[in-house]
């Protein structure tokens, strides 16, 4: 953003434009750029979700909006999503009813303000960079909680509090996973984090035996903290009917949607640009060709068709395994690499 | 080590002067839910996650059919027979025609299935068998969170379906068996592909075990969940893959053999508690993989042993009267015993017509097995009952 701001009091007839202006324009050009990468982003997934889900069960999946392998299905889904019925329950508590999605979805946004998707690509260069993803997904819980309660409806409010307790436990693991990686860079300033790993292949952090081992504890916990399957608890439509949003319709479940989309990309691309080379594509001559974005996001599609992946083979765990999972698995386990990194990184 | 659900709800129960206390939540589960494969109703008492009792309601699809059988012919029953577990209609229709056989016997009345029609039907009762475990595997499955064994049971199944829909025309409600034999032979096509079905049918088997049955979250998940004891399987009646899944070794076709199960080499799935405690949800859904490979080599001992060609149906009065008799003749049906009690009054039409249906047995039980249990190993536990509404209702 500070990039974008130079460039505009260079411009000759915005010379005469107050600061604020010029900083609010800045500020909104790339909350408009972010917003364009994330909802673009969040329709392909909607369409390879059900690819990847064809693929995995021997049939096409959408095959005909768009004429070529159905590749307008996300623009029919959005309309269809615009035209339905907005249905509200009598005794929902109609103001967290309402501001629920958009909660849910400004939490999985948040996060890319910071993400560096390039070398200058960045919306802003924050020094607490790391923290300050972590707060804003915590953000989504408040969201889920709020869609629970207020649909005055007792699957809802099982699926929220599912999520609470789910979202709360498994933000401890994931938040410590990154932590060797800050002892190894000494910052929390994303695109520091990501220079450190410029250059040959080996110098991504996930090549390090620790911190691949912290990959993989952020891996677990990531999928958890999107409510992913096999974690994917508050929703679980065998259980719960749709969990937290069982009575939303139209737009406002698309919000819902939108936002387990855009968190999924969130944490693929943190995971991307902590553990594995960020921006960087392993080869110094490519870096040099190739466009930084384009790399940043081909990690980041590839980091979300793992969790598909995922989502399409694993049957879902059930609430107690959870948390044993998060509590006597993930938690002493990471507790252990950071106590082990932190004592090998104090030796050298 | 994992945390008892039985133990927290009995701490909850002694521990009455706590300050903070937890309300029961009542809450419907159904008829329309998802994990309950139709319009089944389970009212349910929750102490948080913790189920602490559940009351099954059913009628939802109640159609009368046992009423309707005292207005129709013997023959015109058998399309009713269909719509009751419409997943392994055959096997329904089977059931009720060699029902109506030994209710002609045993009102004295000469009735001799040719040889050739034997082994139809056995091929298709047997191909019908596997169609219907097959949606219970799969939509267990879906119970269970894993959405592509679904679609995977679903494209055997397809295999299955358009051999019928070759032999019979129809998809799902057959009508093909009729008093006395089968309507119309198996076409060469048909037989092919049964063929092909048999040989195939076994790497499938052994592709789903890896995909599901040997998963570390499914056994996770099934294992030690909702056992069911062998004497309350016996207790409340519970038959087929839930009874066997509880270790009892009771197989109406080898135990009471009808038609020529006593030609074939064969033996039934029981529950052995691999991977847990005899008769929990693993045990049950393993006892229907296993049955669908026995099942499978029954159909392959068929072809090799079935007559190249001969009569498909026996001899049979124009107007099928049966002099005053009755009847209670039952036959293992997927979901488990299915038996029918018939009156015959001298007419042409049955005086009275019970069914028994083996899914509403077998549900019978969740009353006692769902005390105690998580939602969401209530869930697998109803799924693993495999229960079909159409049946339960009739």
């Amino acid at each position: 953003m500070e990039a974008l701001l130079q460039t505009l009091q260079g411009i000759g007839w915005m010379q005469s434009w107050p600061e604020w202006m010029l900083l609010a324009t800045a500020a909104l050009t790339v909350a408009t750029g972010i917003l364009a990468i994330v909802a673009v982003a969040v329709m392909a997934f909607s369409l390879a979700e059900r690819k990847v889900a064809g693929f995995m069960q021997s049939r096409y999946g959408p095959m005909y909006v768009g004429g070529w392998h159905g590749i307008l299905q996300p623009i029919a889904d959005g309309i269809k999503f615009l035209l339905k019925e907005d249905i509200a329950p009598v005794n929902a508590d109609q103001a967290l009813w309402r501001a629920a999605p958009v909660v849910v979805f400004t939490g999985a946004f948040l996060s890319f303000v910071v993400l560096p998707f390039g070398p200058s690509f960045v919306g802003a260069k924050l020094d607490v960079g790391l923290f300050y993803t972590f707060a804003t997904s915590s953000l989504v819980v408040i969201g889920i909680i709020m869609a629970g309660w207020g649909s005055a409806n007792k699957w809802s409010l099982y699926g929220a509090m599912r999520g609470a307790s789910q979202v709360i436990s498994y933000e401890i693991p994931l938040a410590i996973s990154v932590l060797p990686v800050v002892i190894a860079t000494g910052t929390l300033n994303l695109g520091v984090i990501t220079e450190a790993q410029a250059g040959w292949i080996w110098r991504w952090h996930v090549f390090h035996p620790l911190l691949l081992a912290s990959f993989l504890v952020y891996l677990v916990a990531a999928l958890a903290e999107v409510n992913r399957i096999p974690f994917d608890l508050p929703e679980s439509e065998s259980e719960l009917v749709a969990g937290y949003h069982t009575e939303y319709t139209g737009m406002k479940f698309a919000f819902f949607m939108l936002g387990e989309y855009a968190d999924m990309f969130a944490v693929s691309a943190i995971a991307v640009t902590v553990f594995l080379g960020g921006y960087h594509s392993g080869v110094p001559v490519v870096d040099k060709v190739v466009p930084a974005p384009l790399i940043f996001l081909t990690k980041s599609v590839l980091m979300v068709f793992v969790m598909m992946w995922l989502r399409w083979t694993l049957p879902r765990l059930r609430v107690d395994q959870l948390m044993n999972v998060c509590w006597r698995v993930l938690l002493p386990i990471i507790l252990g690499i950071l106590l082990l990194y932190g004592l090998l990184k104090t030796i050298h | 080590m994992s945390i008892d659900p039985r133990e927290t709800i009995a701490a909850r129960e002694d521990d009455r002067a706590r300050p903070l206390r937890s309300q029961l939540l009542h809450i419907n589960m159904g008829p329309q839910h998802p994990a309950t494969h139709g319009v089944l109703r389970l009212f349910v008492t929750t102490d948080g996650e913790v189920v602490s009792r559940v009351v099954p309601y059913i009628g939802y699809l109640h159609r009368c059919a046992e009423k309707i059988a005292e207005g129709n012919t013997y023959h015109q029953y058998v399309l009713y027979t269909d719509r009751m577990d419409y997943l392994a209609a055959m096997n329904q229709n089977w059931t009720y025609c060699l029902a109506v056989e030994s209710l002609m016997r045993a009102a004295g009345m000469e009735v001799e299935i040719p040889e050739y029609a034997e082994y139809v039907r056995v091929i298709i009762g047997e191909l019908n068998r596997i169609a219907s475990h097959l949606i219970s595997f799969g939509t267990y499955g879906l119970d269970i969170g894993a959405f592509t064994p679904f679609l995977h049971a679903i494209r055997e199944r397809e295999a299955i379906l358009n051999v019928f829909e070759k032999v019979c025309g129809a998809r799902l409600m057959y009508t093909y068996y009729d008093v006395g034999g089968v309507k119309w032979d198996i076409p060469p096509a048909a037989m092919d592909e049964i063929k092909l079905f048999v040989e195939l049918f076994p790497k499938k088997l052994d592709e789903y075990n890896t995909l599901l049955t040997n998963n570390e979250i499914f056994i996770g998940r099934t294992a030690n969940v909702g056992v069911i004891s062998p004497e309350d399987a016996v207790g409340y009646g519970c038959s087929g893959p839930v009874l066997r899944g509880s270790g009892v070794d009771w197989d109406l076709r080898r135990d009471e053999p009808y038609s020529i199960y006593d030609r074939f080499d064969w033996k039934p799935a029981v529950g052995t508690g691999e991977m847990g405690t005899v008769g929990d949800c693993w045990d049950r859904y393993k006892v229907r993989m296993d049955e669908m490979a026995e099942s499978t080599r029954i159909v392959q001992q068929c072809l090799d042993q079935m007559p190249a060609t001969g009569e498909v149906m026996a001899e049979m009065p124009k107007i099928l009267k049966i002099p005053p008799s009755e009847i209670f003749f039952r036959a293992e049906a997927p979901k488990g015993e299915l038996a029918f009690y018939i009156v015959s009054d001298g007419g042409n039409i049955p005086f009275r017509c019970k069914t028994r249906s083996p899914s509403l047995h077998n549900l019978g039980v969740i009353e006692k097995v769902g005390r105690g249990l998580m939602i969401s190993d209530l869930v697998a536990t109803v799924g693993s009952l495999d229960l079909v509404l159409g049946e339960i209702d009739r």
